[in-house]
C-alpha cells in the first residue's frame, strides 16, 4: 500500500505540543539547567557538572527527609486503605442513605489544604483548641508544637480525616458495581461474609483500589501545605517532610542549585515508585 | 430431593401493596412434586424469576408459606434450604481456578476434600472443562464460564431442588442443545427436583415432563407440552405456545355450533360459556385445511418456512393463519375447513369445557 505524507497534519499536533512544552517540558528544562550551574548573582552562571547531585545524595538533610517522607506515606497508606475499604463496605446500597453518606464523604475533599490545616492548627492547640485542650484537661501529654510525636499524630490524623473520603469513594464505587446475582449465587453456594469479601468483592474493587493507592501514594509523598501550616516542619525537623525541605533550600537559603537538583531526584523518585506500584498491581492481575 | 408446596403464594416489591396490580405475584398455590423436571414459561417480567427467587429464598413472600417435604420453610435462609439455583448471566469467581470454582460450594460447607475432588472431576467431566481445570476461570469465554455457574449447581448431589434462571440465555444455539441434553441425562440418573425458568417455547417443551406457563403473576396453565398445545386453558396459552400461535376469533356459541361473522361453524360438545362477555373460538393453524370446498377465506401473504409454508389469510374479516405442508398446492379460490376436535372455545379468556 502506498503511503501518503501529509504535512498538514502536524498543525494540529501544534497546539498541544506547544501548551505541553510551555507548562511541562521548559519549566522543567529551566530546573535542569539550575541543577548543573552554579552562580554568584549578577545572573552569571558557571558549569558545574553534577556536584549538585552529588552533594544532595551525601547530604543527611536530604535522606533524613526520604525517609520521614516514605514513613509517612507508609503509615498513611496502612490506615486510609483499609479504613476506606471497611467504611465503604458499610455503606448503603439504596435509599436516602447513600446520598446523605455520599455528601459527608465528599465534604473533607472539598475543603482546600490550607484551610485543612489551618483548622487542624486550631482544633489542636492546646490554649484554645478543641481537641489539644480536651486531651491537657484529660492530663495527656499533647503539644503538637513541642512534642516530635505528638506532631507527627497530628500531621497522620489530618491526612486520614481529609483523604480517606477519597479512598471510600473510589470502593464504593467499585462495590456498586457488582451486580446482584453475584451476592445471591454466594448465598447460594453457601458462602461465609469473609469469602464473598475476598471471592467477590475485592477482586471487583481491585482496579479502583491501584487507583487509590497510586493517588494517595504520590499525593502523600508531595505532602507540603498542611504540615506547613500545622507544624511548619517542626519541631526541629520531625514533620520537614521532601517538599518543604525543597521550599526551605530554594526559597528560605536560595540555593538554587541544590533545590534544583533535589527537585529531580525527588521528581524522579516519584516517577519511579509510581512505575513500580504500577507494574506489581496490573502484573498481578494479569497473572490473575 | 424434595417435594415443594408453594402454599398461596403472594408478593408484592413495593412495601404496602393496596391493589390487585402492586403485586408481581397474584397468587399461586402449586406442589412440586418430588423428582419433577418442570419449565417455568412466561414472558418477561411475568413474575418467573420472583417465583423462582421465593422458592430459593432470595425473596420472602409478602404472603402464603412454602413447605419441603411437608416442611414450613418460609422462614429459613437460602443454605438452610439446600437449593442450588443457577442464574441468567454467569457469576463466576474471578480470582479462583476452575476447579476451585466448582469445589466452593462444596467447601463451604465442610465436605472431606476426597469427596469434593471426586465429584468436581464428575462435573469437569460432565462440563468438557476437565482440561482448563486448574486455569484462572477468568478469561474464559460465556459459554464456558456458564458451564461453571451450571456445574456449580450440580456439584451438590444432596440438594432439596436445582433452579434454573434462564440459564442458556448466553449460550449458542448449538451448545445449547448438547447441555440441554446433559441436564435432561442428569435428571433421569440422580432424579433431583428441577425447575427451569424460560421464556423460550422450545426449550420449555423439550426439558420439561410438565411445563408451567405463567402471565401477568400467575399461573395460567399446568400441563404435559401435549396439553398445551391441543387445549391451551387460557387464550395468552394458544398465542404463547405454538408457531404461529392460535388463531382466535371472535364469536357466538349456540348448542354445538359457533358463529364467527356470517358463517357457522360446528363444534365437538356444546361449550358451558354462561354469561361471558367475550368468547372467542381458538383453533391451532396446524389443524385448519387449506381446500376447495368449505368457508371461503381470502389469501394476504404466503411465507415459506422450510418444511412448511404459513398463510396468513383472512376469513369473515379477522386474521387466520393456515399452515400448509410442502408440496401441497394452494388453491387458486381458496377455503378451509376446521378440525372440529381441535375447536377449543374461550369465554373471558378462560377455555369452556362441555356443558353439564
Amino acid at each position: 500500500m502506498q503511503k501518503t505524507w501529509n504535512n498538514k497534519a502536524w498543525f494540529l499536533v501544534l497546539p498541544v505540543l506547544l501548551l505541553v512544552a510551555f507548562s511541562a517540558v521548559i519549566p522543567l528544562m529551566t530546573v535542569v539547567n539550575y541543577s548543573v550551574q552554579d552562580t554568584f548573582g549578577n545572573n552569571e552562571f558557571f558549569w558545574n557538572g553534577t556536584d549538585w547531585f552529588t552533594e544532595i545524595l551525601h547530604s543527611d538533610r536530604f535522606w533524613d527527609a526520604l525517609v520521614r517522607n516514605l514513613s509517612f506515606s507508609v503509615i498513611i497508606l496502612a490506615i486510609e486503605i483499609p479504613l476506606g475499604i471497611v467504611i465503604a463496605l458499610n455503606m448503603p446500597k439504596k435509599g436516602v442513605g447513600v446520598s446523605v453518606c455520599l455528601v459527608l464523604m465528599a465534604l473533607p475533599l472539598l475543603i482546600p489544604w490550607n484551610v485543612v490545616g489551618t483548622i487542624w492548627q486550631v482544633f489542636g492547640r492546646v490554649d484554645i483548641g478543641l481537641l489539644g485542650h480536651t486531651l491537657e484537661a484529660l492530663g495527656i501529654n499533647y503539644n503538637y508544637t513541642q512534642d516530635p510525636f505528638a506532631a507527627w499524630i497530628t500531621v497522620i490524623v489530618m491526612d486520614v480525616w481529609h483523604w480517606t473520603s477519597l479512598v471510600v469513594l473510589l470502593c464504593y464505587a467499585g462495590l456498586v458495581s457488582i451486580p446482584d446475582a453475584y451476592y445471591q449465587a454466594a448465598k447460594i453456594d453457601g458462602a461465609s461474609r469473609w469469602s464473598v469479601f475476598r471471592y467477590i468483592q475485592l477482586p471487583k474493587m481491585k482496579r479502583v483500589l491501584l487507583i487509590a493507592v497510586l493517588l494517595r501514594f504520590m499525593d502523600s509523598f508531595m505532602i507540603y501545605t498542611e504540615p506547613f501550616v500545622v507544624t511548619g516542619g517542626g519541631p526541629g525537623n520531625s514533620t520537614t517532610f521532601l517538599s518543604i525541605d525543597l521550599v526551605k533550600m530554594a526559597v528560605g537559603q536560595f540555593d538554587l542549585g541544590p533545590a534544583a537538583a533535589m527537585s529531580i531526584i525527588y521528581f524522579l523518585i516519584i516517577l519511579l515508585l509510581s512505575w513500580v506500584f504500577y507494574t506489581v498491581m496490573t502484573q498481578s492481575d494479569a497473572e490473575a | 430431593m424434595a417435594r415443594i408446596d408453594l402454599d398461596h403464594i403472594r408478593h408484592a416489591y413495593g412495601a404496602k401493596p393496596t391493589r390487585e396490580s402492586d403485586y408481581a405475584l397474584k397468587e399461586v398455590h402449586h406442589s412440586w412434586n418430588d423428582g419433577g423436571a418442570y419449565a417455568l414459561l412466561g414472558p418477561s417480567g411475568c413474575g418467573k424469576t420472583t417465583l423462582l427467587n421465593i422458592i430459593s429464598g432470595l425473596l420472602h413472600p409478602s404472603e402464603g408459606r412454602i413447605l419441603f417435604n411437608g416442611k414450613d420453610v418460609t422462614n429459613l435462609s437460602t443454605q438452610e434450604r439446600n437449593i442450588a439455583q443457577v442464574f441468567q448471566f454467569p457469576v463466576i469467581y474471578d480470582t479462583m481456578t476452575v476447579y476451585d470454582n466448582l469445589a466452593f460450594p462444596l467447601r463451604n460447607r465442610h465436605v472431606p476434600e476426597a469427596e469434593v475432588n471426586r465429584r468436581v472431576n464428575e462435573i469437569l467431566d460432565m462440563t468438557g472443562l476437565s482440561d482448563m481445570a486448574r486455569r484462572r476461570a477468568r478469561g474464559l469465554t460465556a459459554d464456558q464460564k456458564q458451564k461453571i455457574s451450571l456445574g456449580r449447581g450440580l456439584v451438590r448431589n444432596d440438594v432439596n431442588a436445582i433452579l434454573f434462571d434462564e440459564p442458556l440465555t448466553v449460550i449458542d444455539p448449538h451448545m445449547k442443545w448438547v447441555l440441554r441434553s446433559q441436564l435432561k441425562r442428569l435428571h433421569r440418573q440422580f432424579g433431583f427436583t428441577m425447575v427451569y425458568v424460560t421464556h423460550d417455547q422450545t426449550e420449555a417443551l423439550t426439558f420439561a415432563d410438565k411445563v408451567v406457563v405463567m402471565y401477568d403473576g400467575q399461573i395460567v396453565q399446568i400441563g404435559t407440552p401435549a396439553e398445551l398445545f391441543e387445549r391451551p386453558s387460557h387464550t395468552f396459552v394458544g398465542y404463547f405456545i405454538g408457531s404461529p400461535g392460535m388463531n382466535f376469533m371472535e364469536a357466538r356459541v349456540d348448542g354445538t355450533s359457533a358463529t364467527v361473522g356470517s358463517q357457522s361453524i360446528a363444534l365437538a360438545y356444546a361449550p358451558a360459556v354462561g354469561g361471558a362477555q367475550k368468547i372467542e373460538l381458538g383453533i391451532r393453524p396446524e389443524f385448519v385445511r387449506l381446500q376447495r370446498e368449505g368457508l371461503p377465506v381470502r389469501i394476504g401473504k404466503v411465507e415459506d418456512i422450510g418444511r412448511q409454508r404459513i398463510v396468513r389469510a383472512e376469513f369473515e374479516g379477522k386474521p387466520l393463519a393456515v399452515v400448509v405442508p410442502e408440496g401441497m398446492d394452494i388453491p387458486a379460490d381458496p377455503r378451509v375447513q376446521f378440525d372440529t376436535s381441535a375447536i377449543n372455545i374461550y369465554a373471558d379468556s378462560w377455555r369452556v369445557g362441555s356443558e353439564g
